[in-house]
């Protein structure tokens, strides 16, 4: 599907990092929301966060095709996806975080939906036509994620007095792993430099504006706690990931070297 | 509180060209959840260019009692059509 | 319903001709609390159907495969909700539909209240269930009342995929390892009776089937439904190398038919009742999903409200 572009060893090694933590990220985001198959608040939702779900695992898989063909080691999107473990994974925080209620999950969806968006949007213009091709693809789908994700921000927070309360939760619950969504490690300083990537402190304001309208929409305050978790994009995660991991890889654990 | 969303029509145009046809329905707190939802439910496999969504509520059917009075005297009036005209065989585009 | 002859006959005659009733046409009283019956039976099984394979979608073992069962139990979900809506033309509320099955008054098909244990009922699922499901299906597209019908043919258009999808993780396991051709023979073992069993009761124990097959509700009896389902899978069964778990199992050669073993109808019934493997599990995770999903529903439908005042200042 994929050709690899040539890069120097270093450059290439940051670009395989990059692309494990876009398929990473989408994966988890979309075993995430594919938890709510079945349960969601009604009919017409559990449908459409599958919808979303099915969006972001597709995108996975071509970011890790993308990371297979770069990596050239001759591994499969599966090796990528079932034989890493925690520390190997590049995902955001945020998005391994469990579901919560679904205000919790529209929550995390819109803060991780805001930055997708922005980021994509600049990622049609890398210098690499590969990752071009699959942001211009995914984007699409990203602005769907964010109006839905925005919509339902608004309604809960400026719903009943309940969902008002739930949503300050969320948002206690959440604010401190958004901040490593836009802030760059050296992979993207790397990448950046090289024009592979878009400088992520340019997307912050972006971000930044994009929240603050949809908050204050959503009658809901931004907490004022500047201290932000991160370590997710180096392979340093919550204690949740282990367990996602473990159930997701489990069948590709117990029975090696199998076909599917 | 009633909390049953009210029910919407679903109405589909599946390409360019084509008419707008009902498709089905469902519920939805108000009309662009309405949108978002007829998208997800209906159009999963890219069965549409155009959607629209109407509250089931302000549509207004002809009643079945009346189906013969409203729709019968259409019935001789064989006029209408152009079968009803001979021309000759030997005539074209007309 | 002898207080209208007139429009009693002329239902009759519509029916009699396969024209097809719609939502605002006179009907039966007991027509139409048939057909509620059977649709919202329809999108509960299609709803709490959903349950047994969304076990597995964040354990499938590839993102194909994680991909392709979470666009199926979506399916589901997308079908119930279309038969939710063709009930609602009878003048059922959805949540009414949904207050009955919680309740327990509604009933939904038994074979969800078996529990999925490994990846290869994931297989089963599709290529047996699906498979059962189509053939009841399929003769529902010409049934008598319009919008099921129509909800009917949408249906079984998506649901085209899903049984091949069953048969494809089968054909899969079977030519793996040892170990996965084991899985798949020990899913076969156990959902073999029970697939056969969602055709429901034999014709002469079956109190809704004439009626039923009079008004065109149902073009096909349990028992002809059944044999039909043997007949097309056992070659599909020998094709895998896989074994039907029935000893009696054999071609008639005067009959046209398989010929197969006595079915375990008091499992069949304590599973209807209420005592099968998973039937409390189940009910509770669609109640739970319902009620904890309330504030959610309110909270959207304040808010339009809320908009609405706004807009009409």
């Amino acid at each position: 599907m994929f050709e690899a572009n040539p890069y120097p060893e270093e450059v290439n090694a940051a670009l395989s990092d990059f692309l494990l933590r876009m398929a990473d990220t989408s994966l988890v985001l979309g075993h995430r929301l594919s938890e709510w198959c079945g349960h969601g608040p009604i009919l017409e939702q559990d449908i459409a966060m599958s919808n979303l779900a099915l969006d972001l695992i597709g995108q996975a898989r071509n970011w890790y095709q993308l990371a297979a063909v770069q990596l050239g080691q001759g591994q499969s999107e599966d090796d990528l996806a079932y034989l890493r473990d925690a520390g190997q994974y590049r995902n955001v925080l945020l998005v391994e975080l469990p579901n919560g209620d679904f205000g919790q999950t529209v929550l995390r969806q819109f803060f991780f939906d805001a930055y997708h968006y922005h980021y994509l949007k600049a990622l049609t213009e890398s210098g690499d036509e590969n990752v071009a091709n699959i942001a211009i693809k995914s984007l699409k789908e990203a602005t769907y994620h964010l109006k839905w994700s925005s919509e339902w921000v608004i309604r809960l927070g400026d719903g009943t007095e309940e969902s008002h309360r739930r949503m300050e939760n969320a948002l206690r619950e959440l604010w401190e792993f958004t901040g490593e969504l836009t802030t760059p490690n050296e992979t993207d300083q790397l990448l950046t430099i090289m024009g592979l990537t878009p400088d992520l402190n340019l997307i912050r304001p972006l971000w930044e504006q994009q929240v603050q309208v949809v908050l204050a929409e959503a009658t809901l305050e931004i907490p004022n706690r500047a201290w932000m978790q991160k370590g997710g994009k180096n392979g340093v995660h919550t204690e949740h990931l282990g367990f996602l991991l473990a159930e997701m890889q489990f069948l590709q654990r117990a029975y090696p070297n199998c076909e599917w | 509180m009633d909390t049953q969303w009210p029910l919407w029509e679903v109405f589909i145009r599946s390409k360019q060209g084509l008419d707008h046809k009902h498709v089905g329905s469902l519920h939805a707190a108000d009309a662009q959840m309405a949108m978002e939802n007829a998208r997800d439910v209906y159009t999963r496999r890219r069965e549409g260019v155009s959607i629209w969504v109407v509250e089931s509520k302000h549509i207004h059917a002809s009643n079945p009692d009346e189906q013969e009075a409203f729709f019968d005297p259409a019935d001789d009036k064989a006029y209408r059509h152009p079968t009803f005209y001979e021309v000759p065989d030997s005539l074209t585009h007309i | 319903m002898v207080a209208h002859p007139d429009l009693q006959t002329q239902f009759d005659l519509r029916v009699a001709e396969d024209q097809r009733i719609e939502p605002k046409d006179w009907m039966p009283e007991p027509y139409r609390r048939t057909l509620v019956r059977q649709i919202s039976q329809h999108a509960h099984s299609e709803i709490v159907g959903m349950l047994p394979e969304g076990n597995w979608i964040t354990r499938a073992p590839s993102l194909r495969r994680k991909a392709v069962l979470l666009a199926k139990v979506q399916d589901e979900a997308g079908h119930g909700l279309y038969l939710y809506s063709a009930a609602e033309t009878l003048g059922t509320s959805r949540e009414q539909m949904i207050d009955d099955l919680h309740s327990g008054k509604a009933k939904y098909s038994s074979i969800f209240n078996y529990p999925t244990l490994s990846w290869a009922d994931m297989g089963v699922i599709g290529w047996l269930v699906d498979g059962a499901a189509i053939m009841n299906q399929v003769p529902l597209c010409r049934t008598s009342y319009g919008p099921y019908a129509r909800a009917m043919v949408r249906i079984c258009k998506e649901e085209s995929f899903h049984q091949r999808q069953g048969y494809e993780i089968m054909m899969t396991l079977a030519k793996g390892s040892e170990a996965q051709r084991a899985m798949a023979q020990d899913a076969l073992n156990r959902w073999w009776w029970p697939v056969l069993m969602m055709f429901g009761p034999k014709d002469d124990e079956s109190p809704n089937t004439a009626l039923s097959m009079q008004w065109k509700i149902k073009r096909f009896t349990n028992d002809e439904l059944r044999q039909k389902f043997v007949d097309a899978t056992v070659p599909q069964a020998e094709y895998l190398g896989l074994n039907i778990p029935d000893p009696d199992l054999k071609w008639n050669e005067t009959r046209g038919h398989y010929d197969f073993g006595p079915i375990n109808w008091d499992e069949f019934w304590e599973v209807v009742k209420g005592n099968g493997p998973c039937n409390r599990q189940r009910l509770e995770a669609r109640r739970k999903a319902h009620e904890e999903g309330a504030w959610v529903r309110e909270a959207a439908a304040a808010y339009a409200n809320k908009r609405k005042a706004k807009s009409e200042k």
